[in-house]
C-alpha cells in the first residue's frame, strides 16, 4: 500500500475531548480507552499538561482528548481555562472538539451536573459517563441512569473505569459520537441559585442523592482523624517513611554496589590494561554505578508514597498539615509533593501538578530542590565518617546521627522559610480557595502500583543511562588528560598523583581557588564542586578518582584519605572539621543537579524561574558555607 | 449595630439574632442550612461547588490541628479553611 492511499483515507478522524472535575475518574477512563498509550505534552505557553491517544478497538479512527480536571467552567487556574479554551474554540492548534464527554462521578453526581449543565449550554455533541457506579451500589445508592439521560436529553453510559466494566459500550458510544444528540433546552446556568436548582431537581429524580455514606471510611477517619490521635498517627507515618530510606533499603543498595565492584574488577582482569579500560571501569561503570546504587531507595520510597496516596492516606496527611503549611502561605497539597522530594526533587517536582494554584503550585516547584533527596545521602555519609567523631551524646543518640537529623532539618526549614519569602514577595497575591477532597479508603491493585512505580523509577534509571554517562565520561577524561610521560623511577601512587596535578582538572580546580579558599576548600574539592553541578552524587565519585582509591566503591579507603590528606607544602590537613562542615552546608542548599534544572524548566514553562532558583539556592551555599567555617574555625 | 450603619451594609450582615452565625464557626455535626446573607461576596468557587443559599450541610470535622474543616454539601465532602468560609452564614435547623 502506497503512502497517499493511507492519506486518502476516506474515514475522517473524530475528535472527542473528556471534561471532568478532579478525581471524577477521568483519567482512569481515558486510560481504559486508550490503553494508557497517552501522548502527553504541554499547551503552549502555560504550565498545563495535555494528554491525547488514540481509542483502540473502535471501527473509526478517534482521538481522545483528556482536558484537565475542572470543577466550573468560570476559570480560576490555567487549567480552567485551557478547558474554557478548547471548548470555545479559542485555542490556537487545537481543534475544537467534534463531541465532549463529560465524566462525573456517580458517589458525587449533584457536584458534578453542576459541571454538566455549563457544558450543556455550550449546545455541542455531548455524551455523560457515571463512574463509580459500583461504589454507589455498594453504597446502596440507586441512579436511574435511563431517567438522567431522558431529562438532559444526551446519551447516559455508567462505567467503573478501573476494573473495566462498561468500556467496552462507552467505545460503542463513541463510535456514533457523529449522531449524538444536542439537547433541545440546556439547563440554566448564568445564575449559581438556578443552576443549582437545577440540580437539586435533577439529581432528587434520578436517584442521585445521598447513598448512604461509606462506613468503613468514617470508621477508619474517625481513628486516623481523631483530634488527639491524629498527629501522633501522621507523625508515625513518616517515620516510618523515613525509616524505610534508611534501613530497608540498605541491603539491597550493598547488593547494588557490590554488584558494581565486581564488574569493574571482572572488567580489569579480562580487557586488556590502556586507557580503553580506564574510561569503561573509572569513567562509565563507577559513574553510572554511583547513580544506580540509590534505586532501591527511590523504588521503596516511590512504593510507600504510591501506596499512601492510593489507599487514600495522603489525603488525610494534607488535611492535617494544611494549617502548618498555611503558615508559610502553601497549602496541605504541597506537603504531599515535598514529601516525594525526599527520595528525588524530580518527582516532588512533578507531584506539585495537585496542586490547584498556580501560585503554591511554583512556589512548591522552587523550593522542592532543598528538601534533603538521596543524592545529597552518600555525600553526607562520607564527610560525617570522615570528620564527625562518633561520640554518643544523649543516651542512645550518637553524634553522627545528630549531624545527619540537623542537615535534613535544615534543608526542610530552609525550604519553608524560602515559601514564606517567595509568597510575600514575588508570588505574592489573591490566596486561591483551598479545596481539598478526602477520597474513600481503597485497596489499590497490585499492577496499579507497579505501574506507578515503574514509570517514577523509570526516568531515575534513564537518568543514570545518560547524564550520569556523560558527566562521568567528561569527568574521567579531565582528570586523566593531558597525560604526562610515565617516570619509571616513582612509586605507582606518586605517578597517579603526578598525573593528576597536570590534568586538566587541576588547573581548573586551581583557578576556583581564590572563589572557594574563603569557605575552606581546597582545588579538589573545587573540582568536586564543579563536577556535582551535574548531580550531586557525582561529588563523591570525583573524590574516589582524585585521591587514587583504586576502587570507588571502597568506602572506607576513600574515608582515611579524606581525613590524612595533607597539603605537600605545609603539611597541614587539607581538610579539617571546620571545611567538612562548610561543604555540608554547601549540598544542603547548592542546586547541584542538572536534571532538576531541566525538570523545573519544563514544568514552568521557562528558563527564569529554574534561573532563579539556582542562583537563590548558590548564593544560599555559598553565604551558609562561609559563616559555617568562620564560626567552625573560631569555635571548634 | 451601631445607629450609623447603613440599611446597605445592613442587608450584607447576618440578621440579629443568636440563630445565625459563620460557617466557620458551626459546631461540628450540627447541620445547618446557608442563608442568604453573607459578610463579604462569596468566592465564586465556592458557589460553583455548590454553596448557594437555602442548601443543607454539615461540618463533618475539624483537622487535628483546627483547621481546615470537612464539610458534607449536596451528599459529598469538601475540605475547606476557616478562612475561606468565613463570608459564608448559616442557621443551624433542627435535626
Amino acid at each position: 500500500m502506497s503512502a497517499s492511499a493511507a492519506l486518502s483515507d476516506p474515514i475522517e478522524t473524530l475528535h472527542i475531548a473528556l471534561v471532568g472535575s478532579p478525581n471524577s475518574g477521568k483519567t482512569t477512563l481515558f486510560n481504559a480507552l486508550t490503553g494508557s498509550r497517552a501522548k502527553v505534552g504541554n499547551y503552549p505557553g502555560v504550565t498545563v499538561e495535555r494528554r491525547e491517544g488514540e481509542v483502540r478497538d473502535v471501527a473509526v479512527p478517534i482521538r481522545l482528548l483528556d482536558l484537565p480536571g475542572t470543577y466550573s467552567l468560570d476559570p480560576e487556574t490555567p487549567d480552567e481555562e485551557v478547558v474554557r479554551e478548547v471548548l470555545a474554540g479559542e485555542r490556537a492548534n487545537e481543534p475544537v472538539p467534534d463531541a465532549l464527554v463529560v465524566v462525573i462521578d456517580g458517589t458525587t453526581l449533584a457536584r458534578g451536573l453542576g459541571l454538566v449543565a455549563q457544558v450543556l449550554q455550550a449546545r455541542r455533541p455531548t455524551a455523560i459517563v457515571v463512574t463509580m457506579i459500583d461504589e454507589v451500589r455498594a453504597r446502596g445508592g440507586r441512579l436511574d441512569l435511563g431517567k438522567l439521560s431522558r431529562i438532559l436529553g444526551v446519551p447516559v453510559m455508567g462505567v467503573v473505569g478501573h476494573r473495566g466494566v462498561g468500556v467496552a459500550d462507552v467505545r460503542g458510544l463513541l463510535e456514533r459520537a457523529r449522531r449524538w444528540a444536542t439537547p433541545a433546552e440546556p439547563p440554566p446556568v448564568d445564575d449559581h441559585e438556578a443552576r443549582f436548582a437545577w440540580v437539586d431537581r435533577v439529581a432528587a429524580d434520578v436517584g442521585g442523592f445521598s447513598p448512604a455514606r461509606d462506613k468503613r471510611t468514617d470508621r477508619i477517619d474517625r481513628v486516623l482523624l481523631h483530634p488527639l490521635g491524629g498527629i501522633p498517627i501522621f507523625a508515625g507515618v513518616m517515620v516510618l517513611l523515613f525509616q524505610s530510606i534508611f534501613s530497608w533499603a540498605v541491603p539491597a543498595m550493598d547488593w547494588i554496589d557490590g554488584a558494581f565492584g565486581a564488574l569493574g574488577g571482572l572488567s580489569r582482569s579480562v580487557l586488556p590494561a590502556g586507557l580503553m579500560t580506564d574510561l569503561w571501569v573509572d569513567g562509565v561503570l563507577a559513574g553510572v554505578g554511583s547513580v544506580l546504587v540509590f534505586l532501591p531507595q527511590i523504588v521503596i520510597v516511590f512504593t510507600l508514597i504510591h501506596l499512601l496516596e492510593d489507599v487514600g492516606y495522603m489525603a488525610r496527611a494534607a488535611f492535617v498539615v494544611d494549617r502548618v503549611m498555611g503558615w508559610v502561605g502553601l497549602q496541605g497539597r504541597c506537603f504531599v509533593a515535598l514529601l516525594s522530594s525526599y527520595a528525588c526533587a524530580i518527582p516532588g517536582i512533578m507531584a506539585a501538578r495537585a496542586v490547584a494554584s498556580p501560585r503554591d503550585r511554583l512556589a512548591t516547584i522552587l523550593i522542592a530542590p532543598f528538601m534533603t533527596c538521596s543524592a545529597r545521602l552518600p555525600v553526607y555519609t562520607l564527610l560525617i565518617a570522615a570528620f564527625v567523631p562518633a561520640e554518643r551524646v544523649l543516651g542512645p543518640l550518637g553524634l553522627q546521627g545528630l549531624v545527619m537529623l540537623g542537615l535534613y532539618l535544615m534543608g526542610a526549614l530552609t525550604a519553608l522559610g524560602s515559601a514564606a519569602l517567595l509568597k510575600s514577595t514575588l508570588l505574592r497575591g489573591k490566596v486561591a480557595t483551598f479545596y481539598l477532597e478526602l477520597p474513600p479508603y481503597r485497596i489499590p491493585t497490585a499492577r496499579l502500583l507497579f505501574t506507578q512505580v515503574w514509570r517514577s523509577s523509570r526516568s531515575f534509571i534513564k537518568r543514570a543511562g545518560t547524564l550520569i554517562v556523560v558527566a562521568s565520561i567528561i569527568l574521567w577524561a579531565l582528570l586523566s588528560f593531558p597525560r604526562i610521560p610515565v617516570d619509571a623511577s616513582l612509586s605507582q601512587g606518586a605517578q597517579a598523583q603526578a598525573q593528576l596535578q597536570a590534568s586538566a582538572a587541576a588547573r581548573i580546580g586551581h583557578a576556583l581557588e581564590p572563589v572557594i579558599e574563603p569557605l575552606g576548600f581546597d582545588w579538589k574539592i573545587g573540582v568536586g564542586l564543579l563536577a556535582s553541578l551535574a548531580a550531586r552524587e557525582v561529588m563523591v565519585a570525583t573524590l574516589a578518582q582524585i585521591y587514587a582509591v583504586g576502587d570507588a566503591d571502597n568506602f572506607e579507603g576513600l574515608r582515611h584519605a579524606l581525613a590524612n590528606d595533607r597539603d605537600p607544602q605545609t603539611g597541614e590537613r587539607s581538610f579539617t572539621l571546620a571545611s567538612a562542615l562548610a561543604l555540608l552546608v554547601f549540598f544542603v542548599f547548592a542546586l547541584q543537579c542538572m536534571s532538576t534544572v531541566v525538570v523545573m524548566a519544563r514544568e514552568t514553562g521557562s528558563w527564569r524561574w529554574p534561573a532563579l532558583a539556582f542562583g537563590y539556592m548558590l548564593a544560599l551555599a555559598y553565604g551558609g558555607s562561609f559563616v559555617t567555617y568562620r564560626l567552625a574555625t573560631a569555635f571548634l | 449595630m451601631s445607629p450609623e450603619t447603613t440599611a446597605a451594609q445592613a442587608a450584607h450582615r447576618p440578621p440579629k439574632g443568636p440563630a445565625c452565625r459563620s460557617l466557620s464557626d458551626l459546631d461540628p455535626g450540627v447541620r445547618a442550612r446557608l442563608c442568604h446573607h453573607s459578610e463579604h461576596p462569596v468566592p465564586t468557587r465556592l458557589r460553583d461547588l455548590g454553596f448557594v443559599p437555602d442548601t443543607a450541610l454539615m461540618v463533618l470535622r475539624q483537622a487535628p490541628l483546627g483547621d481546615p474543616l470537612e464539610v458534607e454539601i449536596r451528599g459529598y465532602r469538601v475540605c475547606l479553611r476557616r478562612a475561606d468560609i468565613a463570608a459564608l452564614c448559616v442557621v443551624p435547623v433542627a435535626q
